[in-house]
């Protein structure tokens, strides 16, 4: 099914690789999602982390299938699509547009944009 | 008990491009808030990353600079965390795949009170490419903080060491050696004060013998050497302090206060630094070719150890010297420059004059005035003409001092203050002898000591005769012509 959708499979492997400590923990529990959830800065309920703890716990049922594919020889994948980098000349093409830009912004004073207090 | 300290740097080094890493903006310094934060800096919905072929190219100087590996295929990743001046959610960095593998920079630490000068090799773990993030401002917005990210999406390079450092001294020597390096190559303009050279440091402490490293603390952002050397000693002692009162040592980032000469732990909850790294599917593999590197190496200038040893080699330098004028590119255009103009058919004799000079009089005035060589009043042409002036010994070398002091408060040149002040050297025969003479008529007395053995007098003899020249005399003639005179 991979290859109809022209997914190179080298790509699987890489994401399950992201996961093993996970996978290797058997499955996740509900302070991993909650941990998940305040790394992405997103707001869970009890509940909707329950159901969410349930729905990633089926995403790492198929990662683990799919890591019985035996990958020797495969070189790791960092992107789906067999080419490289472009690279752009070192020109200046971008002019001030900080009135438009700004416009967009809540708050902005003196040329800043302002945001609440962050404090270290 | 014996401590060791162990310390390894991680330097972010701003690039010398012209627009941003992933974007044609400009990064000139200084300019008004957000006049530069285009849609990629600023991260709005919908823009893509494209990377500066300019970029690639410092990484690639630099690797070849340090005898490293490059990476024929390097990847770009998101380091993902949430910060006002990181308006995408995510530094885009490198991490498995760098673009500059191991490599080895050779450092000369200078002697202090309690030890010789030695050369130590540091490891250079990798360097990669990243972005800078934008500025924050603290000040007081009506209780908000103020955003500017004009230098969000900036190039860097961030070149991370080996813990291979026993000392303040020997991170510090690094860090300076490392300065001058990227200046060297021209990758970095090398200005601290606005943050293009920017240096991290890890210090552990352990007994002595021990080869497990003790848990680390990160002295985050110097942007001094001074500072580097008093931060570094500053929490060793701490760490020391804290381990021998039976504490222990917490993984930490801290700051150093200069006003306070401490350091403090800036956050301690390493939940903090799960960065969750992942390829960036908006950017590609950059592959690297043979090609690529071959044109930028066609282009590398002569680097400082090549310079050092061709030097030594082809002048005759003793080492120290030969160090010495290849310090910094500034001091070595300084001493080429004036070695050419002043070459001809004694440039090994004027090659060491020039050396002379160069690491005394001109070095002396130049940290008098915190002024940096390619600033020098004294244009290495001036000073080839000065010491020109020696070689032919129409001067000696201590009216030369004099002569340098004239053309360092911008009197002219050196043959226009050597004719204004009258100070040619007076080599004619005749007239030497007829001062020796006048000088042994009136120090009856102290030809009468040299001849009872008295070997000072001979010198006090000398000075009488400088005296009486007004210094003009040819020093080495008045010697000989003294010798004979007193003999006979």
């Amino acid at each position: 099914m991979a290859e109809r959708y022209g997914i190179n499979h080298a790509i699987i492997p890489n994401i399950a690789l992201k996961f093993k400590t996970y996978t290797l923990h058997m499955s996740l529990t509900i302070d991993d999602v909650l941990r998940i959830a305040h790394l992405a800065r997103i707001e869970v309920t009890e509940n909707e982390a329950q159901a969410t703890l349930t729905k990633l716990g089926g995403i790492l049922g198929l990662i683990e299938q799919m890591q019985a594919v035996d990958t020797a020889g495969v070189a790791p994948m960092s992107h789906s699509q067999d080419v490289t980098q472009r690279l752009r000349d070192d020109v200046v093409t971008e002019t001030n547009q900080r009135e438009l830009f700004q416009a967009n912004a809540p708050a902005v004073e003196n040329g800043l944009y302002l945001v609440p207090k962050v404090i270290e | 008990m014996q401590w060791e300290v162990v310390i390894g740097l991680e330097t972010h080094v701003q690039l010398k491009t012209r627009t941003k890493i992933f974007s044609g903006a400009s990064i000139a310094f200084g300019m008004e808030p957000n006049t530069q934060a285009d849609a990629v800096s600023t991260a709005l919905p919908g823009v893509l990353p494209v990377l500066n072929r300019e970029a690639v190219q410092c990484a690639i100087r630099f690797g070849l600079a340090i005898n490293a590996e490059i990476g024929r295929r390097s990847v770009f990743s998101r380091k993902n965390y949430f910060y006002p001046d990181l308006p995408k959610g995510y530094q885009i960095s490198q991490f498995e795949l760098p673009v500059v593998g191991r490599g080895r920079v050779a450092v000369q630490v200078p002697s202090t009170s309690s030890g010789q000068a030695y050369e130590k090799v540091i490891n250079i773990t990798r360097a990669h490419l990243e972005e800078d993030a934008g500025k924050s401002l603290h000040a007081d917005f009506h209780g908000m903080t103020g955003i500017d990210l004009n230098r969000a999406g900036t190039p860097l390079l961030e070149i991370v060491t080996e813990p291979d450092m026993r000392s303040a001294a020997e991170a510090v020597a690094y860090a300076r050696q490392l300065h001058e390096l990227v200046q060297w190559i021209d990758i970095c303009d090398g200005n601290m004060q606005e943050g293009s050279f920017r240096c991290d440091v890890n210090v552990s402490v352990r007994k002595l013998g021990s080869d497990k490293l003790g848990t680390r603390r990160e002295i985050k952002n110097l942007n001094s050497f001074k500072f580097m050397q008093q931060a570094i000693e500053y929490e060793t002692r701490w760490q020391i302090e804290t381990l021998e009162d039976g504490g222990s040592i917490h993984q930490a980032t801290v700051l150093f206060n200069p006003d306070t000469g401490e350091t403090r732990a800036m956050r301690s909850k390493e939940e903090a630094n799960d960065y969750r790294y992942f390829p960036d599917p908006d950017l590609l593999p950059l592959e690297i070719l043979d090609t690529d590197i071959e044109a930028v190496r066609a282009n590398m200038p002569e680097l400082p150890l090549a310079m050092k040893a061709r030097f030594e080699q082809e002048y005759g330098l003793p080492a120290h010297d030969a160090s010495s004028v290849t310090a910094s590119r500034g001091m070595a255009n300084y001493f080429v420059a004036a070695v050419s103009a002043l070459g001809g058919t004694h440039s090994k004799d004027a090659a060491k004059l020039i050396a002379n000079w160069v690491m005394g009089a001109v070095a002396a005035k130049l940290n008098e005035e915190g002024r940096d060589i390619t600033a020098s009043p004294v244009s290495s042409q001036q000073l080839a003409g000065l010491l020109g002036r020696i070689l032919d010994q129409t001067i000696s070398g201590k009216m030369a001092k004099e002569v340098f002091e004239a053309m360092w408060a911008g009197e002219g040149t050196a043959d226009a203050i050597i004719e204004q002040r009258g100070l040619k050297q007076v080599s004619d025969i005749g007239a030497i002898e007829a001062i020796v003479d006048g000088v042994l008529a009136a120090n009856a007395g102290m030809v009468a000591e040299y001849r009872a053995g008295k070997e000072k007098a001979f010198n006090g003899l000398v000075g009488q005769c400088m005296k009486a020249s007004r210094g003009q005399a040819n020093p080495a003639q008045v010697n000989d012509i003294l010798k004979q005179k007193l003999a006979g």
